[in-house]
């Protein structure tokens, strides 16, 4: 065992029911440096970094991880055991406590006290010296809350290096910043390595990876691809090690016939509710016919989610720019007039947004289609029944009977349920946000099937999803988004993983 | 012959038994899914026998079942409003001080407003009105005055909640002070009587035995239509239909139900009428529940508001409407209320918010939101009244009586509790 290495991964491998997320993952960090790992969304970041940090215990995978020089053993989940070595994990989500000031979210849960009663000045004298240590400039006293988000994420690198952090992971930490806020990330991260701490740093956002990483890890599919010297490669070829997969027969092939115009947006730009002078998505223009599928590729918060409920009239009337259906103006108003006008959202988060899961099918796939088969006074249940019971087969979705809650569906059905919900009205565009997030391979085929269907049946469809593969293999047309702008469209002929990629680092 | 004759009798046997069979598994099948509500009906049987054993010669006369069911109305009439309130994720703390507040109103207005304004008017135009009359044009006039004003009171509470987004605990609470202060600036600290004798017989009389007979023989061949009627429509679309036995044996027992119970009640005085109007406005709720699109709505809201919102429901509009109901029935309360004491009197209503919101969780109402049924909350406000009635006449003292209805509150939870785990 080379005492150079910090951390060592040899041939780990974990399965989840019904997909394998590690496969023989293998590589080396060197003590001190920083260690880019990066790769596609369910490329197996994220797994990897929850075996180091105690979430999933020893032997619940195969292989073997050292930690200096020792083998990793945590049983049960052992969060607190993987801090007390010295491994520290700052999650993409922060933890933090809002109303509580830095200081106390430093040392929550181990205050320094004595039989019980905190011990204030020695509390923040010791969160004083840690941001001192190592030049983090933050004011300990004040509420976290008040904190812009790029402070915030210092205070939880403080607070992983107030245990003694000898291993440093941030997962994803620059997706809720501003460049500024990067910025200053970048140069405590600098500071952080000559005060000799190792750092691995996880993200998709691959010119970061050439600002201050030494060495870079590629994983694709739950494989280690490579690690190289960050000096010794490029953007494109990192790119390609990213995406450079086969594509197997994991879709369905199909022709989708385009036809008129049926939605036009032309220079939308659409402001945040809260604040106004801030926009959510940029002088965005796209046609979209009848019969085609638009996919919508982008990293994660480039906006694609906003600029599709924009369109289904979620953020409000404060929005510049033409939206035409049918060549006919379309002010967008509220979701209940988008769907008057024919356009219908399969939202991003099914449990969250979609489904109210204590409800049976029947209720939920009723839900927005009541006034179909309802007047002031009655609901017409026959009628209910039937409709709800002709999109269910029409789907092919599995359920003992329509009165069977949504929560005993297996998760494939449940986003089947979502579409049904969307379906019964008939609408001339429907809007896919991650429409197979979370669910299975074969569920997906079934899904991509469905969607050929309804665009071989005239229905415009726009799909938002972060699986490459996918959008390539379903859509007729591609647009790319960066940064709340469109930063580029491509055919179906024109478009390679590559320059997907490229488009949607923000490299034209 | 013989052998033909047992042969078909054993075949009628062994359908019987597979009628039997199926039924029993319906039945099962029903109870696990409102388990919640089921273990309430047993709760309430218990009761019923636990006191008949403990009071053999009181307890099960009609006279006391009279007194029971009638002392359950007024926090019932709140329960009911209180269920939509709940399901959409609220919670109103207001509907005691507001019902007290109502009454105090509408005996202002019979009592100081109606004689000298609009009586003398009445009696100008149609010059031979008798006193009679004239009182009962006085109370319709007030049950008018007193949907108003609750109206408004659901629309002050709704709006505020839905619109300026202040949290339906905080407004309500407010509401709770509020009414309560405007209950002793109507009154002005004494008591408005004399209030009219047909407001007074709101609460307190019987309607006549042959009404109540010709009543349960209208129910009765409702229930007969409407099951037939429903059978007769599923079919025309197609769906698939329950053997007949079940709905028969569903339409037997209800009508026995209807039947025996209108009789029990004409042994003493006959139908009260405010049990008679507890039911209707009961119904109504339900159906508003189950098969209207604010029922839905409300259901909706309150399992997953952003789901709701998505599925393009006016949040907002609906929390109003709901408040709105409430209102209504706290205007019913108030009526109530006032035709009960006989007078406009300060400090009327205190602690009915909470006795109507135990009568709702008991029930099976989830505060979380989404979950509740108007039938379940009777039966919570019957639990309630009944472990009253009993223990008055055990001579329980008053603090027992406090400790064990708090601790069905809490068992009725925790059997929720218990039962959603178990599910999952």
């Amino acid at each position: 065992m080379n005492n150079n290495y910090i951390l060592e991964f040899d041939r780990v491998t974990k399965d989840f029911p019904g997909i394998r997320a590690l496969s023989d993952v293998s590589f080396k960090v060197k003590r001190g440096e920083i260690h880019g790992v990066c790769g596609e969304n369910g490329a197996g970041k994220s797994t990897l970094m929850k075996i180091i940090a105690g979430v999933y215990p020893y032997q619940s995978y195969k292989g073997c991880v050292f930690f200096n020089g020792e083998e990793l053993m945590f049983s049960g989940s052992s969060i607190r055991k993987a801090i007390e070595k010295g491994i520290a994990i700052v999650y993409q989500e922060l933890a933090l406590i809002s109303q509580m000031t830095v200081g106390e979210n430093i040392f929550l849960g181990r205050e320094p006290n004595q039989k019980g009663i905190i011990n204030w000045n020695k509390l923040y004298s010791k969160t004083q010296k840690i941001l001192s240590k190592y030049k983090l400039n933050i004011p300990f006293a004040s509420t976290v809350g008040k904190l812009g988000m790029g402070q915030q994420q210092l205070v939880e690198i403080a607070k992983a290096l107030s245990e003694d952090a000898k291993l440093l992971i941030l997962d994803e930490p620059t997706s809720a910043l501003n460049e500024t806020e990067v910025d200053t990330l970048m140069i405590i991260l600098k500071t952080l390595k000559k005060n000799g701490v190792t750092c691995i740093y996880i993200s998709h956002k691959i010119e970061e990876f050439f600002r201050i990483a030494d060495t870079i890890t590629v994983l694709r599919d739950g494989k280690t691809i490579n690690t190289v010297p960050s000096k010794k490669t490029t953007v494109p070829e990192i790119i390609k090690m990213m995406v450079g997969r086969e594509m197997k027969e994991r879709f369905p092939k199909a022709e989708h016939k385009m036809e008129d115009v049926v939605l036009e947006v032309k220079n939308l730009t659409a402001f945040h509710p809260d604040f106004p002078g801030r926009t959510i998505i940029e002088n965005i223009s796209f046609s979209l016919h009848k019969g085609e599928i638009l996919g919508i590729a982008g990293l994660m918060g480039s906006g694609r989610t906003e600029l599709v409920t924009t369109l289904f009239g979620e953020y409000g009337i404060n929005i510049q720019g033409q939206v035409l259906i049918n060549n006919k103006p379309f002010d967008i108003r509220s979701s209940r007039h988008a769907m008057d006008r024919g356009i219908s959202l399969v939202p991003e988060n099914r449990k969250d947004q979609g489904l109210i899961l204590e409800q049976s099918v029947l209720e939920n796939i009723s839900l927005p289609n009541l006034p179909r088969f309802s007047s002031a006074w009655a609901i017409n249940k026959n009628e209910e029944v039937k409709i709800c019971k002709e999109v269910v087969k029409n789907l092919g979705i599995k359920l003992g009977s329509l009165s069977a809650q949504v929560n005993s569906l297996s998760g494939g059905n449940q986003q089947k349920v979502v579409i049904a919900k969307w379906l019964v009205s008939h609408p001339l565009i429907l809007i896919m946000d991650e429409p197979t997030r979370g669910i299975d391979v074969g569920a997906k085929y079934e899904i991509y099937k469905l969607m050929n269907n309804l665009a071989a049946s005239g229905v415009a469809i726009i799909m938002v999803s972060s699986e490459l593969p996918e959008i390539m293999a379903l859509s007729d047309t591609i647009m790319i988004m960066h940064e709340a702008k469109c930063s580029g469209i491509l055919k179906r002929k024109e478009a390679s993983q590559e320059r997907i990629m490229t488009l949607a680092a923000g490299y034209k | 012959m013989t052998i033909k004759n047992t042969s078909s009798s054993i075949q009628f046997t062994e359908r019987f038994r597979d009628l039997t069979i199926l039924f029993i598994n319906f039945l099962w099948k029903t109870i696990k899914r409102n388990l919640k509500t089921y273990t309430m009906i047993f709760v309430l049987i218990f009761l019923f026998a636990l006191f008949w054993i403990l009071l053999p010669d009181t307890f099960m006369n009609p006279r006391n079942i009279s007194n029971l069911t009638r002392a359950m109305t007024i926090i019932s009439f709140l329960a009911i409003g209180m269920v939509f309130v709940i399901v959409t994720g609220n919670i109103d703390l207001s509907v005691g001080s507001a019902t007290g507040f109502i009454a105090t109103v509408v005996a202002f207005f019979q009592v100081h407003l109606f004689p000298p304004l609009i009586l003398p008017v009445l009696s100008a135009l149609f010059p031979g009105i008798s006193g009679y009359v004239l009182g009962i044009i006085s109370t319709i006039l007030a049950v008018i005055i007193a949907l108003i004003v609750g109206g408004l009171i659901g629309f002050w509470n709704g709006f505020i909640t839905a619109y300026l987004r202040v949290p339906a605990f905080i407004v309500t609470l407010g509401g709770l002070f509020i009414f309560r202060g405007l209950m002793s600036a109507v009154t002005g600290g004494k008591t408005i009587s004399p209030i009219e004798s047909s407001l007074n017989s709101i609460f307190n009389d019987y309607l006549p035995r042959e009404v109540g007979i010709v009543l349960a023989v209208l129910v009765i061949a409702f229930i007969v239509f409407n099951t037939l009627w429903q059978r007769y429509k599923r079919m025309k679309y197609g769906l698939e239909i329950r053997p007949l036995i079940y709905d028969l044996i569903k339409m037997i027992f209800f009508s026995v139900m209807v039947a025996g119970f209108v009789f029990y009640m004409n042994l003493y005085g006959g139908l009260q009428i405010p049990l008679v109007l507890l039911v209707v406005v009961a119904f109504l709720f339900s159906y508003l529940a189950k098969n209207t699109r604010f029922g839905r709505y409300a259901y909706a809201i309150g399992g997953n508001k952003e789901a709701a919102r998505l599925s393009g429901i006016n949040i907002k509009a609906n929390v109003l409407k709901v408040f709105i109901f409430m209102g209504m029935c706290i205007g019913i309360a108030g009526i109530m209320f006032v035709s009960r004491v006989g007078t406009g009197a300060p400090g009327g209503g205190e602690t009915y918010e909470l006795l109507a919101i135990a009568s709702c969780v008991i029930g099976g109402t989830s505060l979380m939101g989404g979950e509740g049924t108007i039938i379940g909350a009777l039966i919570g406000s019957l639990i309630m009244v009944t472990l009253d009635n009993g223990f008055v006449q055990l001579n329980v003292p008053n603090w027992a009586q406090y400790v064990i209805k708090g601790l069905v509150l809490i068992f009725a939870v925790w059997v929720d509790v218990a039962t959603r785990k178990s599910r999952e």
